[in-house]
């Protein structure tokens, strides 16, 4: 069985900087997985720019985006297996691998779990209706437009304003066709306000909030959708119903981590992030697994992906070379008004400062976020707002963090 | 060309006759209308082996079903079709209700099922912990199995066509005339298909075939059954197949595992006007939801990951209607087939065949018939080692498509290639599992159209979903 010190499963900019990371902190044997056959994962269909502006300090498109952690990822002696998709992983860490050249099984010391997440489908909608052609995910018909060159329609509508269906909406403009309507059951964006701007007003497309696609119409190809606003317990209400005639309707209805090789480790998933629960390295309660990127948390920006992957990949190297002695454990939990908060685990004896990343539950104006232990605040940060489409950072002090015991939590204080 | 047999529909019940029917020297073709064989009931239904328990007794329901359990055994393990011995239970919540569930043991008794018992709710969790704590009784039977009725359909279409039958897809009957005796039919492309006998296992559509030939003699009621498919993270949650008692409120919902490993809930029971149009209604869907947790209360409906409707074809009388027809000589209809047809394929597959015999069509044995079928699922039941040999036989078994249902090139290539070979996206679908899991075809679904412009030679814009007016893309940009 062939042996690496770190298996990086996924390609993708989590995978990539992750990798780089290891390397660069000494550990030199390492292999990265990836199921396509090339790097970069779905940043390759991601052509629009916008990538690269807080870790790079430019505008980049996704794929240049890419080819920066691809580029340093061929510099280094790191070993690359292309469409080589890892079947299983155990807690022992070994790593099986079906490819073009057999079914093949690694031996890692450490691994790096960096699989992405998937888009949720219509099927977990449960929409009413048939079942014709023309119904997409909205990072579907990114591939099929952006990498194959395909049009996927003509008149399209869009259910949901998380940033694919914002950036696929301004898109499928681009190319001609016409937006009708994007509709967000929410009554708020779960989108970077960037991209309602870029995408959707710049284009006179219509934002429905509180508003849903209540049935799907068409036997062949799609011939049309009814939509409807919902109530506060977002169910449709009847006589808000209203039929749009189109041909195309792209879901941008969330995004799941693919978590299915962690589990397979037997790493529980937490049902607020859909995700491993991790320590300030990134390491899963297995020890010398490590996940980054959207296969932990759903990420806003592929910056934050890169310098969590970093955090994985140092700690996956430290993990090899028998540094990881910090043993004081303590939770971290989200409370008021706060969604969910990672790490969840901190060592208090770490030595450096962590940064506590989260989501809000809701948009909010003006709050002071705040992370105490017991009633004793340890850290805070003024925010002019937030909203759940945005991720949230406040970091805490070494010195802090090292006289914490108890539980660290994490929430939202109203300010006048 | 003059074909002994004309089989109008590519279901299970077209699918398996044609089988049959390969076992003698007859010319057979299989007309279907689709883009696909089992696109209508055979598609969507609750697959499972029914133990029999329930026809009345003395019906051709009830012989067909008692005859079609072993005979659905034996045909799906020679066609290499999953199948799993995996019981059933039917559940009663009240006093009135354990009446229902001995009525239904005595009526089992009648139809000679074997192995059947009846259990305290207790005794049946000890069995099935996750049923309701609600449940008086129980009617376990043991005989009771699941299939996957569209592989089923394909092996038995792909088994017949291997042993000689010809499909002609996209060939829905417009005209049917008699020309010395034999029949002329027509489809709506303009295409002629020449015939001896015409055997009508149209489906919901059988009342239509056979009005075309002149006769009027029943009218298909199309009754709409709406489904939730869940996670496979569900699919250990009963090992049975849960049924409730059948009672004033309607039949009752099952909840099962699926062969694949998913869980099935379903189906609702409404008439629908057009078996064409299978919608899924929120009504459908509340009741499902709602019913489904009342037999198997821990259910995680959040992991649904499609739903769907499937349209089964009754008639008034409530049985099925399988014999010569009386207005049109040499039809024979085998119609109004809902359940337990699934379980009774193979049964009602050999009855035609006798009835064929009788009424004078010289049935000698095809020496050359092979009833086994090359197992197409083989690589995923591999072990890790035997894949890897196959691999580095085959490389594009190492290259994963689908990754939640790990469906590899090799296998969707295969099915594009193999009788009856998938002609679009659902058919590669339903023959591979590929767009089936989790993400629905979000990932694998590009690289699936690659593969079949390339296998059917045809440029990605004529690549459909489901046949004419289902393409995927509009063109290049």
């Amino acid at each position: 069985m062939t042996q690496y010190d770190i298996i990086v499963i996924g390609g993708g900019p989590a995978g990539m900087a992750a990798a780089v990371a290891a390397y660069d902190s000494g550990v030199k044997n390492i292999a990265v997985l990836d199921r396509e056959e090339d790097l970069g994962g779905i940043l390759r269909q991601c052509i629009h720019n916008g990538f690269g502006l807080h870790k790079l300090g430019e505008e980049l498109t996704g794929p240049e985006y890419a080819a920066r952690y691809a580029q340093q990822v061929a510099e280094r002696n790191i070993k690359v297996y292309y469409e080589a998709a890892v079947t299983n992983v155990t807690a022992d860490k070994i790593v099986t691998v079906q490819s073009r050249e057999g079914l093949l099984k690694f031996q890692a010391k450490a691994v790096i779990l960096a699989m992405g997440c998937r888009e949720r489908s219509r099927g977990a909608l449960n929409i009413c209706g048939t079942r014709p052609a023309g119904i997409y995910s909205a990072g579907t018909a990114q591939k099929l437009i952006n990498c194959e060159g395909y049009m996927v329609g003509k008149r399209a509508v869009i259910l949901g304003s998380g940033d694919i269906g914002l950036i696929m909406a301004r898109r499928l403009s681009l190319e001609g066709a016409k937006v009708e309507a994007v509709c967000e059951l929410m009554p708020y964006s779960g989108g970077l306000t960037r991209n309602i701007v870029q995408c959707l007003e710049d284009f006179d497309i219509p934002l429905y909030l509180s508003t849903t696609v209540a049935e799907i119409h068409g036997k062949g190809r799609l011939e049309g959708v009814t939509i409807a606003r919902v109530d506060a317990n977002r169910r449709v209400m009847e006589e808000t119903k209203r039929y749009i005639p189109c041909d195309t309707l792209l879901l941008s209805v969330g995004l799941i981590p693919e978590n299915e090789l962690t589990k397979c480790a037997g790493i529980a998933i937490s049902a607020l992030t859909n995700g491993a629960e991790v320590d300030e390295n990134r390491q899963t309660k297995v020890p010398g697994i490590f996940a980054c990127g959207n296969v932990l948390h759903v990420h806003d920006l592929v910056d934050y992906v890169s310098d969590e992957a970093e955090i994985a990949g140092c700690g996956a190297a430290a993990f090899v070379k028998g540094e990881l002695n910090a043993n004081k454990t303590i939770s971290v939990r989200a409370e008021g008004g706060v969604r969910y908060v990672l790490p969840q685990m901190v060592h208090t004896d770490c030595g450096h400062d962590v940064s506590l990343f989260m989501r809000v539950a809701a948009p909010t104006g003006k709050v002071r976020l705040v992370v105490k232990i017991g009633d004793a605040v340890i850290a805070k940060a003024v925010k002019l707002k937030t909203a759940p489409g945005e991720m949230e950072k406040i970091t805490v002090k070494a010195d802090k963090l090292a006289a914490c015991t108890g539980t660290i939590t994490v929430c939202l204080e109203e300010m006048a | 060309m003059i074909y002994d047999v004309a089989i109008v529909g590519g279901g299970v019940i077209g699918g398996m006759v044609a089988r049959e029917l390969t076992k003698y020297n007859l010319s057979l073709c299989i007309l279907e209308k689709e883009n696909d064989v089992a696109c209508g009931a055979s598609k969507a239904n609750s697959g499972i082996v029914h133990g029999g328990y329930d026809p009345e007794p003395d019906t051709l329901k009830a012989k067909m079903n008692t005859l079609g359990v072993e005979k659905l055994f034996a045909t799906a393990k020679q066609l290499h079709v999953p199948i799993l011995r995996n019981g059933s239970m039917v559940c009663a919540f009240s006093a009135e209700e354990d009446k229902t569930v001995q009525e239904l043991y005595e009526r089992g008794l009648k139809n000679n099922i074997p192995n059947m018992k009846t259990l305290t709710g207790d005794e049946a969790r000890e069995i099935e912990p996750n049923l309701s704590g609600e449940i008086a009784s129980v009617l376990w039977v043991r005989n009771a199995g699941i299939v996957c009725p569209y592989d089923l359909t394909i092996a038995a279409v792909g088994n017949a066509m291997d042993n000689g039958a010809k499909l002609f897809l996209n060939f829905a009957l417009a005209k049917v005339e008699k020309e010395n005796g034999l029949f002329q039919v027509t489809s709506a492309n303009g295409e002629t298909v020449t015939a001896n006998y015409l055997i009508n296992c149209a489906g919901c559509g059988s009342d239509k075939v056979a009005k075309l030939c002149g006769d009027d003699s029943f009218t298909i009621i199309p009754r709409g059954g709406e489904y939730l498919l869940l996670d496979k993270t569900e699919g250990q949650r009963v090992s049975h197949t849960i049924f409730q008692c059948p009672s004033k409120e309607g039949k009752g919902i099952l909840v099962s595992p699926t062969v694949d490993g998913n869980l099935l809930t379903g189906p609702t029971a409404g008439v629908v006007a057009d078996p064409e149009e299978k919608a899924i209604t929120q009504a459908g869907i509340d009741m499902v939801t709602k019913l489904s947790a009342k037999s198997v209360p821990s259910v995680q409906l959040r992991n649904v990951i499609t739903s769907f409707t499937g349209v089964r074809s009754s008639e008034k009388n409530g049985d099925f209607i399988i014999g010569f027809s009386e207005k049109c000589e040499n039809l024979l209809n085998v119609a109004a087939i809902d359940s337990p047809g699934l379980t009774a394929c193979v049964a009602i597959a050999e009855y035609v065949a006798e009835l064929l015999k009788n009424a004078g069509v010289e049935l000698s044995e095809n020496k050359t018939f092979n009833g086994n079928r090359e197992n197409p699922h083989a690589f995923r039941s591999m072990t890790d080692e035997e894949k890897d040999a196959y691999i580095k036989q085959h490389p594009e078994y190492g290259k994963i498509v689908c990754r939640c249902e790990g469906v590899s090139e090799g296998e969707i290539r295969y099915a594009l290639r193999t009788n009856p070979p998938a002609r679009d996206m659902d058919g590669v679908k339903r023959r591979t599992r590929s767009g089936m899991g989790r993400c629905q075809g979000g990932f694998c679904g590009p690289y699936v159209m690659k593969l079949i412009a390339e296998e059917l030679g045809i440029a990605k814009e004529e690549v459909t979903k489901n046949g004419a007016g289902s393409h995927m893309v509009i063109g290049k940009l």
